[in-house]
């Protein structure tokens, strides 16, 4: 399989400190990586790097053998919610419009048919089209979330990379954007920053834990029911004791 | 005589009944970004530090208002330079560029031979002295702004909504954001002469603020902030007429007052 993202002993510094330290990390078409690791680990530090939003120290990063500038346009960014102004005067189609700015560059008087009939199916695909007129200060944080998955996705991204899709969500509204990226793997890679591990141990691949230096992990179906009756879905496990070469899948 | 008689009548009141209208179409469109992106601060900078050029032209003997144009959008585009190379020290740069610019025009118009009856209205706007050709001016500045922003529009929404997500979507984002910060600097001219540099702020502020409580996008809040502006500044020119008291100042009030009912309103 073809890998999309690869970094090579990337550092990152922020002044003095060490956020990352000799990264390593291989995505292949199609994969499913969750990135769990402390607050402060350089989850989000991660996702900047690949997106481009930041250079790093020494190093290199290929998206799609190109540098992440170059291939920013061909990723779908899922930020928090939690960061932005709540009391923005926005409809949710517009928002997701937002997904497709950009894509013939300079000006873009307004959005063409093609730019429209984009945004309806993939507000369908996310389950939000029905509020679509609705302001998105009249949403509940799932929904908001669902709302930007919806227009990173607008932008027909090759890879979708998320950061911390479950935070300030409660556990249903979670299980709501679990089972949507579920739907969305079969047409499309995915990165996911998470602190939540039960979260992400149910939907990836593979795990890779980070807190400045990253190691990777493949999953394992868990056959212990009473996990299983504990969470009351199927679960799968991180088997720590399986080390993996990066980009390795099991 | 009622004040819509009087403005038929008298020639001042006309001119400052249309500037009062015009300069609401720039207070409601940029106030709009100016109140969503969260730059008051740097809006206030822009207000004051134009004082500084205002009193060079005037020292100079040139027209104050092309003074305020240049020191306006040189304001602007040094705030947008430290705001894109030393963001750490964003707010006390703008406090400094705030004072040295007052400070430096209080200066040349000290030193202006003459009687200096402008600074008054510099300070808090002297609507009644507007003429025909300062009409023209502002309703020049309008258009730029207006044609900027139709043709901006979707850009400008992403940038302040998530300037991050312009960036991976190809904008360019420092241009757009300098961009915007020129068209606070051409709305600041226009409303200098209407309420003066010191209440600048209440009408970049409080209609758009007052606005985003009833509206689900910002090009309705642009428009509904626009009406809002227009009401305070029409009603405070009547007010001004009626009980001779200073327009500016009223129309402040006005703005305030509108803001602090709608919150009550609003609130369930």
């Amino acid at each position: 399989m073809a890998t999309t993202i690869s970094l090579n002993n990337v550092s990152f510094h922020y002044g003095e400190r060490t956020i990352l330290e000799n990264i390593d990390l291989q995505l292949q078409e199609k994969e499913f990586l969750g990135v769990v690791g402390p607050n402060g680990g350089g989850k989000s530090t991660l996702l900047k790097l690949i997106l481009g939003l930041l250079t790093p120290t020494s190093g290199e990063i290929r998206v799609f053998g190109q540098t992440p500038r170059q291939a920013r346009s061909r990723l779908g960014y899922v930020p928090q919610f939690a960061t932005f102004d709540s009391a923005f005067p926005i409809t949710v189609r517009q928002t997701v419009l937002q997904g497709r700015l950009g894509r013939n560059g300079g000006f873009q008087l307004r959005y063409s048919a093609q730019d429209q009939a984009v945004v309806t199916s993939v507000m369908e695909q996310t389950d939000i089209l029905e509020l679509q007129q609705r302001p998105m200060t009249a949403l509940s944080g799932g929904q908001r979330q669902r709302v930007l998955i919806a227009r990173a996705l607008a932008s027909e991204p090759e890879i979708l990379l998320l950061d911390e899709p479950t935070a300030n969500i409660d556990p249903e509204h979670g299980e709501n954007v679990f089972s949507l990226l579920h739907r969305l793997h079969d047409k499309i890679s995915i990165v996911l920053i998470s602190h939540d591990m039960g979260f992400i141990t149910r939907c990836v691949q593979r795990v890779a834990c980070l807190n400045r230096t990253l190691v990777c992990h493949a999953t394992a179906p868990v056959r212990n029911s009473l996990m299983e009756r504990l969470y009351g879905i199927p679960l799968s496990m991180v088997d720590h004791s399986t080390h993996l070469s990066p980009g390795e899948q099991s | 005589m009622t004040f819509f008689e009087a403005v038929f009548q008298l020639d001042f009141l006309l001119y400052a009944f249309v500037g009062a209208l015009l300069a609401s179409v720039a207070c409601g469109i940029v106030g709009s970004y100016v109140v969503v992106r969260r730059i008051g601060y740097m809006a206030g900078g822009i207000a004051h530090a134009v004082l500084g050029g205002m009193g060079l032209a005037y020292f100079l003997g040139q027209p104050p208002m092309s003074g305020a144009l240049l020191s306006a959008l040189a304001a602007a585009l040094l705030i947008s330079w430290v705001n894109h190379c030393a963001s750490q020290q964003e707010d006390t740069i703008i406090s400094a560029l705030w004072a040295v610019g007052m400070a430096t025009g209080i200066l040349f118009i000290a030193r202006t031979p003459g009687y200096n009856v402008d600074l008054m209205s510099y300070l808090f706007g002297n609507i009644l002295m507007i003429a025909p050709q300062d009409l023209l001016f502002i309703a020049l500045l309008d258009t730029a702004i207006l044609a900027l922003t139709l043709l901006l529009y979707r850009q400008l929404l992403l940038v302040c909504f998530d300037p991050e997500f312009a960036v991976i979507r190809g904008l360019r984002v420092s241009v757009l954001q300098t961009l915007l910060l020129c068209l606070i600097a051409l709305t600041v001219v226009i409303l200098i002469q209407i309420v003066g540099l010191i209440l600048v702020i209440a009408l970049l502020t409080l209609p758009a603020a007052t606005a985003r409580l009833f509206v689900t996008s910002l090009s309705g809040m642009m428009i509904l902030a626009t009406l809002i502006g227009s009401i305070a500044t029409v009603a405070g020119l009547a007010l001004s007429f009626h009980f001779d008291l200073p327009a500016g100042a009223l129309t402040a009030l006005l703005c305030g007052s509108l803001y602090l009912l709608s919150m009550l309103i609003r609130r369930p």
